[in-house]
């Protein structure tokens, strides 16, 4: 299922291209066409046996990370956020940084040098920097640009009962469905789209949505999970291996509600756990392919993901699963279907 | 009017889920109009066929409410806004779902300051001994809107969904009184505005209009210490200027100055500093369409208790068909 191979590989928003490679590489003879557009979204397309539906399958292939914005004099890097990151998960985390790759760790001001204040307060992003190992600018300056892209470095784990730890489940557990779901054949024409800088403002799938057209959008994502302690179970999003998590509303989207209770309904019947994500919060490309043109029919599938937009994301393998036998369940019964759904 | 506005704001129509609010407009135009059909997002959009000028006149179906997002083991559901809701405005309130389900809004009694009340640390209560007994009527993602009877008082009317159900009445009393026209005219009550314009742009995509006129509620400045604001209650229907999201074409805003002065009903310009509506998305949509707006001053706005003047809707109503005639 590739999951290992996609979260190992680095992919910060608008600098696509490893993950894009590699699914191009993976999905050739899967699909009857393949293209990257103007963005650098990968469009997949897999020719059904009749015209009466276009369903588009959107799942991103970037993920957060950061930006070299400068050097110190003793040659550390500063850097920005690309996406959201919660900051104080920060001090102490590994990267990866550059084309080439170059480890770092990111550092701050050691504790017992802090002031009182200092320590009883988080420390920002702006007093934290990179340190690749370099103790002049001019070394760090030879190594790594002005621009370069930074991505956490995290190495996928498999712990626990059948639960994976990795950077970039958000959103490579989508890809990895799309990349499964092409290996079937269907009675519509399919395109599945690897989309880029969701992380940034779900900008590729707009494009990509105008480009398909679609009658029919399932977006398939990983999202939050937030059964931990310290959480009301009142405020738990999803939890963790109880299912695919179907999205009623978010901040970007309120997705058909017949198409969901579709989906809902099926999964059901084919004893596939899934669960409905409880909170409104976040939001995905679906916001943007709901509202492309005239409207699309649109749906938000999702793999709970413990930790999400941190190197140590969790999710459970049968949640996976039940996220993908869903999605492919899905394209199999609207095949069948007089009526779109 | 009033019945009309009563029948329009007691319809239920929270974002996204604006299927009763569409057929009680359906029952009211359908003797009116021919051309009657649904998007795929749920808009309505009734077209007046034309060789004219194609002009899209637009109000929002959807109402603001509230989300059950969890039911706990006494019954008690937890909820979530849809559309623009504050807590303290919710506070003692009475909240419907879609089923006639009632339920009565209020907070976690160990809040101990005022300030911090929050829709998360507020509940709905709807008489459930448990949450088997609740979960029979209320369903986690079901919707609610909030209780607001539908009174006149006066040139004044106080309900709820006044946002913008005085709109859509503005229309279908459009289409019913429509003189004889070349232009081509697309009525369109949109869905999910309150969630952001939603509706609006997908229907201004398809219909690629050359100009476009919403007709929708503003914010006042004539109540006890309000916020400076120009517009008032009774002062005529208010021709948009700006709000955050639309700087109104001038063309349009023209269109509609001079439409008043023919007419000779009194108006007033509206300048919003908060807050967007559907020219927002129209005016960037289909590769640009001038847009502007006919505003419904409107006191207490995203309240059960949303107060406006029958009148202005009336002028509104005069402006609007002598604008696109």
């Amino acid at each position: 299922m590739y999951l290992k191979e996609l979260t190992e590989l680095n992919g910060v928003s608008g600098n696509e291209d490893e993950v894009r490679e590699f699914i191009k590489e993976h999905i050739k003879g899967l699909a009857d066409e393949i293209k990257v557009d103007s963005m650098g979204n990968l469009l997949a397309f897999k020719k059904g046996k009749s015209k009466k539906l276009k369903v588009m399958l959107s799942a991103h292939m970037d993920e957060v990370g950061f930006m070299v914005t400068g050097f110190g004099d003793s040659g550390v890097i500063k850097f920005a956020t690309v996406g959201g990151i919660d900051e104080r998960i920060l001090p102490g985390k590994r990267v990866l940084v550059g084309e080439k790759k170059i480890p770092g760790v990111i550092g701050s001001k050691p504790i017992h040098m802090q002031e009182k204040d200092e320590r009883n307060a988080n420390v920002k992003l702006k007093k934290m920097y990179i340190d690749i190992g370099t103790d002049k600018k001019e070394e760090t300056e030879k190594l790594v640009s002005l621009g370069d892209y930074i991505a956490f470095h995290s190495p996928y784990t498999e712990f626990g009962d059948g639960l994976v730890k990795a950077k970039a489940l958000d959103d490579r557990v989508g890809c990895a469905i799309l990349m499964g779901a092409l290996k079937e054949r269907y009675e519509f024409d399919l395109y599945a789209c690897f989309t880029v800088q969701e992380e940034v403002g779900l900008r590729g799938s707009e494009v990509a949505a105008y480009t398909v057209n679609p009658d029919i959008a399932l977006v398939v994502e990983g999202t939050t999970c937030s059964d931990v302690p310290g959480v009301e179970k009142s405020e738990y999003s999803t939890v963790l291996g109880e299912g695919a998590a179907l999205t009623i509303m978010d901040r970007t989207s309120y997705p058909d509600k017949n198409f969901v209770n579709y989906i809902y309904e099926l999964a059901q019947r084919n004893k596939l756990p899934v669960q409905f994500k409880q909170t409104n919060t976040g939001g995905n490309d679906a916001g943007k392919i709901q509202m492309s043109r005239s409207g699309v029919v649109t749906a938000s599938i999702s793999v709970p993901c413990r930790y999400i937009h941190s190197p140590v994301s969790v999710m459970s393998k049968k949640d996976f699963n039940s996220c993908k036998d869903i999605v492919i369940a899905v394209l199999k019964d609207l095949g069948t279907r007089e009526e779109a759904y | 009017m009033f019945e009309l506005i009563k029948r329009l704001t007691q319809s239920f129509g929270v974002s996204g889920n604006e299927e009763e609010i569409r057929e009680t407009i359906i029952n009211e135009i359908k003797n009116d109009i021919q051309e009657i059909r649904v998007d795929t997002l749920g808009n309505l959009i009734a077209t007046k066929p034309g060789k004219g000028k194609k002009i899209m006149v637009a109000a929002h179906m959807d109402e603001i409410g509230v989300m059950a997002t969890y039911i706990d083991e006494k019954g008690f559901i937890r909820f979530s806004n849809i559309g623009g809701v504050s807590a303290f405005v919710s506070l003692g309130q009475k909240v419907k779902f879609k089923n006639g389900t009632v339920g009565a809004v209020f907070y976690e009694d160990k809040l101990d300051d005022m300030k911090n009340l929050k829709l998360s640390k507020m509940y709905i209560d709807i008489g459930a001994k448990d949450k088997k007994e609740a979960e029979k009527l209320v369903r986690i993602g079901d919707v609610a809107c909030f209780v607001g009877d539908t009174v006149r008082q006066g040139d004044m009317v106080i309900s709820k969904a006044i946002d913008d159900r005085s709109g859509c009445a503005v229309i279908v009393e459009a289409i019913k009184r429509l003189p004889q026209t070349d232009n081509e005219i697309y009525f369109v009550f949109t869905v999910q505005e309150e969630l952001g314009l939603r509706g609006a742009k997908t229907a201004a995509y398809q219909l690629k209009p050359d100009i476009a006129i919403a007709v929708d509620v503003t914010a006042t400045g004539d109540t006890p210490e309000a916020n400076l604001m120009e517009v008032k209650c009774g002062g005529g229907p208010a021709i948009k200027i700006k709000d955050r999201s639309v700087i109104c074409h001038p063309e349009v805003k023209k269109l509609l100055e001079e439409s008043a002065r023919n007419i000779n009903i009194p108006y007033q310009f509206e300048v919003l500093e908060y807050g967007g509506s559907d020219p927002g998305a129209i005016h960037i949509s289909a590769g640009g369409v001038p847009s502007g707006a006919i505003s419904i001053p409107c006191r207490y706005l995203h309240s059960p208790v949303e107060a406006t003047s029958l009148e202005d809707i009336e002028n509104a109503v005069k402006l609007l068909i002598e604008a696109i005639k």
